[in-house]
């Protein structure tokens, strides 16, 4: 059996949480660019300038993408093989924002209660999810997620008969009413399926695919490409200035279901769509 | 491009349109969320702010912190539509410009026509941009906080667009189709 030392993991998320913050995905980098070639309307081209020049900036400085750093969300996939030594979980993953989140300057989001807000000061806690898989990898995402997206977010519990236009309508009106306030062009993780938190869960995780990646399902990838052309038919454009580009990508991920309910979740995050990857 | 001072001169609001490009230089106060409900208390009970509401402007943002060698870190506008609650009292007090993304409500669209004063876009998710456009920072009040203090910023050649104007215009009301 492999053995692992939980400050491996530490060491690791504290990297990932940087580099997620100030490095933009290359996925996105190339959809940015793409959509400025496609855009006609003046406005909409400066704001994708802008992006580009955001993103060039944050980089060379070392400095976060967003001043929104998010509240760090860490995937896990545990391969079963594998033991964790050292000390607790949680805790190694918590030490790990928390490092990455003092070393890159990153802002420190995160009120201990819902109610009485008090900040942390260091980002923490993160929301923590993981999976037991075959193996002895130890596969870790961080995905700093941004609350200004997050916020206009939605879950429905649709009936079975509203089918895939009920999909489609449901989202296209969560974007809509999410406008220029969560920073569009959006990428959406759409979860369907499962139960009410599992479809939440499958949206959020559905974020971490790069949008130049095909989806393997083909149902859904064709529901991904009905969805973006209702979606950016919208004409709400980079910064809700108008333009052709709502989204730059639609990400589904389905799960079986009960015979009786069809849940749909959307994520909605926004152009700054940030994960960074990596495996012990 | 149209450049103009802060604090803006009656006259200057007057003659902004939505949709209008201007840069921006002076002082600017950070104030979200948390320093948004202390201050609406303050008017409220009729208590002096920590600063002169007077004639300023108010950037809503919360910084990153700022790393060795640069002034401030990534600081970009968050969504103004969460102060929409507190802001007509804010105005009432002196408020005349307010820097933010998004929509906002009909209560502070009134009141900025009633007030005389003005709302900016700033590019939204930009704060690495916008952090270059900002040439100091000074902690003025609520330290603890973090980073939703306020903090009084130095800005210079700051890139914003005119949402409302102080007669009402609104550069969301004026949506495009896709072309």
């Amino acid at each position: 059996m492999k053995k692992l030392p939980v400050s491996d993991i530490t060491k690791l998320i504290s990297g990932l949480c940087i580099e997620a913050n100030v490095d933009l995905r290359p996925d996105l980098k190339k959809a940015i660019s793409g959509a400025l070639k496609r855009e006609k309307s003046k406005s909409a081209k400066g704001v994708l300038r802008l992006l580009l020049e955001n993103a060039a900036i944050a980089s060379k400085n070392r400095i976060a993408i967003c001043q929104d750093t998010g509240m760090a969300v860490v995937f896990m996939e545990i391969g079963q093989d594998v033991r964790l030594v050292g000390g607790s979980l949680k805790n190694a993953v918590n030490k790990g924002v928390k490092d990455g989140y003092k070393k890159g300057y990153l802002r420190k989001s995160v009120v201990r209660s819902p109610i009485v807000r008090e900040n942390t000061k260091t980002n923490t806690p993160a929301i923590l999810h993981t999976e037991i898989v075959r193996g002895k990898a130890v596969r870790v995402w961080v995905m700093p997620k941004g609350f200004g997206s997050e916020n206009k977010s939605k879950i429905r519990m649709l009936n079975p008969s509203d089918g895939e236009k009920g999909i489609i309508d449901f989202v296209t009106r969560a974007v809509k009413e999410a406008g220029p306030e969560a920073c569009p062009p959006f990428v959406l993780g759409v979860g369907i399926g499962g139960t009410f938190d599992h479809a939440a869960g499958l949206a959020k995780k559905a974020l971490l695919r790069r949008i130049d990646k095909k989806n393997p399902d083909l149902r859904s990838r064709a529901l991904e490409k009905k969805i973006m052309d209702k979606v950016n038919s919208l004409g709400i454009g980079p910064m809700g200035m108008g333009g052709k580009t709502t989204v730059f990508g639609v990400n589904i991920l389905s799960s079986a279901t009960h015979i009786a309910g069809l849940p749909v979740a959307v994520n909605i995050n926004c152009h700054a769509t940030r994960s960074a990857y990596g495996v012990l | 491009m149209n450049k103009l001072t802060l604090p803006l001169k009656k006259e200057e609001i007057r003659a902004l349109k939505a949709g209008q490009s201007v840069l921006l230089s002076g002082i600017v106060y950070t104030a979200r969320d948390a320093a948004h409900k202390i201050l609406a208390e303050l008017i409220k009970n009729r208590k002096k702010p920590p600063v002169s509401l007077k004639n300023i402007t108010i950037y809503y943002a919360g910084p990153a912190p700022s790393p060795r060698n640069q002034v401030i870190g990534s600081c970009g506008p968050t969504t103004s539509a969460r102060m929409d609650i507190f802001t007509p009292a804010l105005l009432r007090s002196g408020v005349k410009a307010m820097i933010g993304k998004g929509r906002r409500s009909k209560e502070v669209k009134d009141s900025i026509i009633k007030y005389k004063a003005v709302y900016f876009l700033a590019p939204a998710g930009c704060g690495a941009l916008l952090s270059k456009k900002i040439t100091k920072k000074k902690m003025v009040a609520y330290k603890n906080l973090g980073p939703e203090a306020i903090y009084e910023l130095e800005v210079k050649d700051f890139p914003v667009i005119v949402g409302i104007d102080s007669k009402g215009g609104d550069i969301f009301k004026k949506r495009r189709r896709p072309r």
